[in-house]
């Protein structure tokens, strides 16, 4: 009797937590804004963030990033890799699963990474994935697509071949391009696999809906194999390019996130919405070259002392009102293989001392009044916010050392082609902004094997050798310690001038929880939530 | 009349060809192309690209091959939108752009000619200069002011109407881009019927009409107004056309997902195809509207007859 009366409350009280439970079952829809429509969701096509946000919520990769910009295991849940570092074995989780139920095996990733290799595919990123074994040689159709380095043991375990080791595989193995699609559904569907109603996705979301230009639309994934943690029922990406518009949509409340906004609001909003305004770096720098070939600029004192004049504070605050942060170092903070940069030795002194010691420098090499004399050209490519900081770094340099400096301008793609075909300047602004979150990815570019992007010509033989030595580190704690090193020399030589650090901007409204900034800039929809 | 419109839509075949070979190679000419970007993609990806998209043939037989398919209706991929078929985004964008524009025409219309004929009424009265500065403004001040002032005040400070989206369709979400969209054509209207209404009631019909007594509201609606419409719809074919497929500037400020911005997008990004497409989307529009105006006409002017 006890018993069954116990049972009956029991059942009262299971009934009223049910109840009570019910508002907490309505739907939790996050209002995202994505500053752009997307131009593909089709892996092998995407080339930008905004694409990158909604595809990483649709699909998941080997690895993926966790809330803070960390690598984690994703589809895979465990990898081991060969002694000489070329061999990656994955093992993919028991229950990863596709939203139509099906198992997500390895002849899936096999067919994936063939499909971004295939020529006949022209994927735009498929130079990222060439550290996997002869897929360059595929993608310009040297060899047939089936030579490509990978490898299905099993339903569940494959296996990546590299053509030489690759420390930071890992993390190109995170980026969207490296997303696998269902075999079955691209076979049966073709180019049509990634319309809503077909698209089938292995991700914390699958896709419901998508109007171009008005919003799409993402459910919760039930096959999902971490469905559980998941805690939107929804996620509505809306492409909003107009950047004062998405803002009044946020104050309208009819947005919860938005990406991107005009850095001149940066101040206004932060009265208004406080802490919902994230200014955090990002994996992007903005430099400038010197051509280290010719006088006066191969004489390291001269590089260093007009280096040292440039004032990165004020460039941050006045030309990029705190969107971009003062930078003395070629790799931004925050990643989290790397750690805290090398930066330059003068990056803790003050502006003043800065300006002393440059002046000092110049009259040593002997150029600035009283010496040779220093007519300088910055080129730059055409931009209102890049013709500023000439304008302004040309004013420090002229009151810091009398120096003559002129400005020359060119459209984006004629700039770059004038600095990636070795023609002779003086200085030239340009910015890196990294494909995948490692240290490498910035300090390669002054490797003097690097035809292309090496625009200063730094021809450094100790720092070609560090970088050298740090593909075949496989000790993530001594590879760090190598890069560091390199970035030292980098930040003495001053081949390359960093000036700032490019910073993503977001509106994040307070009832979002979950989010954190990261320099990598990840904010995968599974570790939101919303609250009312 | 049927005979008429056969014979008019037979001459706009050769029109719309004129109009896509023009705009075909003239693009052309503009520096770049589709797969020129800020960080230039590396050789072999531009060189799977262009043969993907058969860009590295020569300009000719890209452009026999363009009218080719168009003729059998065609008109390619997109080269930015690459989930898509040209023919796709505007057939996805086009009955928002239709419905949001026949909103803007119908509201710039009726407002347009209310206004316009209550300023001749009263010509040189405090009313119509004051209708005549508010439409003076309705020229002048853009859209792109209109619109984010619009929102300002009635999704933001007021919070009635959402700031932008065309969430289901209702008047919630059209209300603020049909006004935007229609206050500088609703300005013209205004401005078009004022002028002609002034002339209208200083006819001789007119005041042979009023000499026999006949009651004002039916001298002017059904005796002035007659003849007063006529530049108003000469002026509708344009206007609808423009209004109807849609605006880049109201549909990116309110979200809307028109083809309107396709044309911008399209020619900034080079994407070929998809201007293509919209230029024959809009000279199809332009000249179907010209030849409703032309019946329309037939009704309106004795002088005009199609048979």
């Amino acid at each position: 009797m006890t018993i069954s009366r116990l049972n009956f409350r029991a059942a009262i009280l299971l009934g009223s937590l049910l109840i009570g439970a019910s508002p907490a079952l309505a739907e939790a829809v996050l209002h995202r804004g994505n500053a752009d429509e997307p131009q593909t969701l089709d892996q092998a096509h995407t080339s930008i963030n905004i694409e990158e946000f909604i595809l990483k919520d649709l699909y998941e990769g080997l690895t993926i990033y966790d809330a803070s910009g960390k690598i984690v295991p994703g589809a895979a849940e465990s990898w081991t890799v060969s002694d000489d570092g070329t061999v990656y074995t994955f093992k993919l989780r028991p229950n990863a699963k596709w939203s139509d139920g099906s198992s997500v095996t390895a002849e899936d990733f096999v067919f994936s990474l063939k499909r971004v290799e295939d020529p006949k595919t022209a994927a735009g990123y498929a130079n990222i994935l060439y550290p996997i074994k002869n897929a360059q040689k595929v993608n310009k159709g040297e060899v047939p697509v089936d030579q490509l380095g990978v490898k299905a043991v099993d339903d569940k375990t494959l296996e990546i071949t590299l053509e030489q080791p690759t420390p930071f595989f890992l993390e190109l193995l995170a980026h969207q391009t490296a997303l696998p699609v269902s075999k079955a559904s691209v076979e049966k569907n073709g180019a049509k696999f990634v319309q809503p109603g077909v698209m089938v996705s292995n991700g914390a979301f699958k896709l419901a809906a998508h109007v171009p230009n008005d919003s799409l639309t993402v459910m919760k994934n039930p096959e999902y194999w971490d469905a559980a943690n998941v805690k939107l029922d929804k996620v509505i990406f809306y492409p909003i390019n107009d950047q004062a518009a998405s803002v009044r949509r946020f104050e309208a409340k009819e947005m919860d996130i938005v990406y991107n906004f005009s850095a001149d609001q940066i101040d206004r909003l932060r009265k208004s919405y406080g802490d919902a305004v994230h200014v955090a770096p990002w994996l992007a720098t903005y430099y400038y070259t010197f051509d280290t070939r010719n006088p006066p600029y191969n004489d390291v004192r001269v590089r260093r002392a007009l280096s040292m004049a440039v004032d990165r504070d004020f460039l941050a605050k006045e030309i990029y009102s705190g969107s971009q942060l003062p930078s003395y170092s070629m790799v931004p903070p925050g990643i989290a293989s790397y750690g805290e940069p090398s930066k330059a030795d003068f990056a803790d002194k003050s502006q003043l001392d800065r300006e002393d010691e440059a002046v000092k420098l110049m009259k040593e090499a002997g150029y600035g009044e009283g010496g040779k004399p220093l007519d300088i050209e910055i080129r730059y490519n055409t931009n209102p916010n890049h013709e500023r900081v000439a304008t302004a770094v040309a004013d420090m340099w002229k009151s810091t050392f009398g120096a003559k400096v002129s400005l020359r301008n060119l459209d984006v793609a004629s700039h770059y082609a004038y600095l990636q075909e070795g023609g002779k300047y003086d200085v030239a602004r340009a910015g890196w902004t990294a494909d995948y979150a490692d240290a490498e990815n910035f300090l390669a570019l002054s490797v003097s094997g690097n035809k292309t992007f090496n625009y200063s010509k730094f021809n450094n033989p100790k720092y070609d050798a560090l970088m050298e030595q740090s593909y075949k580190e496989r000790d993530p704690a001594a590879r760090s310690k190598i890069l560091h090193e390199a970035e030292a020399i980098l930040m003495a030589e001053q081949p390359v001038a960093p000036f700032l650090t490019q910073a993503s901007l977001w509106l994040v409204a307070d009832k979002v929880k979950g989010w954190q900034d990261n320099a990598p800039d990840q904010h995968l929809s599974k570790y939101l939530s919303v609250s009312e | 009349m049927l005979l008429f419109i056969l014979r008019r839509l037979a001459s706009a075949v050769p029109t719309v060809f004129i109009v896509v070979t023009l705009s075909f190679f003239l693009m052309r000419f503009a520096p770049g192309g589709p797969f020129n970007l800020e960080r230039p993609l590396p050789p072999q990806t531009m060189e799977n690209l262009m043969r993907t998209y058969h860009l590295d043939e020569p300009l000719w037989r890209q452009y026999l091959t363009y009218i080719g398919n168009a003729v059998r209706g065609d008109f390619g991929p997109s080269f930015i939108y690459k989930d898509n078929t040209v023919a796709e985004l505007i057939g996805k964008g086009i009955p928002y752009s239709v419905e949001l524009g026949s909103y803007a025409l119908l509201l710039a219309l009726i407002g347009g000619v209310l206004a316009g004929t209550l300023a001749a009424l009263k010509q040189n009265s405090t009313l119509d200069f004051i209708i005549m500065s508010i439409s003076t403004v309705g020229v002048t001040v853009p859209n792109f002011v209109v619109g984010p002032v619009l929102t300002l005040i009635f999704a933001i400070m007021l919070a009635w109407l959402p700031a932008g989206g065309w969430g289901d369709g209702s008047l919630r979400f059209l209300l603020l881009p049909t006004i935007a969209l229609a206050l500088p054509q609703l300005a013209v209207f205004a401005r078009l019927t004022r002028g002609s209404m002034i002339e209208a009631l200083n006819t001789d019909h007119i005041r042979t009409a009023r000499a026999y007594g006949l009651p004002a509201k039916s001298v002017v609606i059904t005796h002035a107004m007659r003849g007063a419409m006529l530049p108003v719809v000469s002026y509708l074919a344009p206007c609808a056309a423009t209004l109807m497929t849609g605006s880049a500037v109201v549909e990116t400020i309110f979200t809307i997902p028109g083809v309107g911005r396709y044309f911008v997008l399209g020619a900034i990004n080079r994407d070929y195809t998809l201007v293509m497409g919209t230029v024959i989307l809009i000279a199809v529009f332009v000249i179907l509207f010209n030849l409703m105006v032309d019946i329309l006409y037939g009704f309106l002017d004795p002088r005009v007859r199609h048979d």
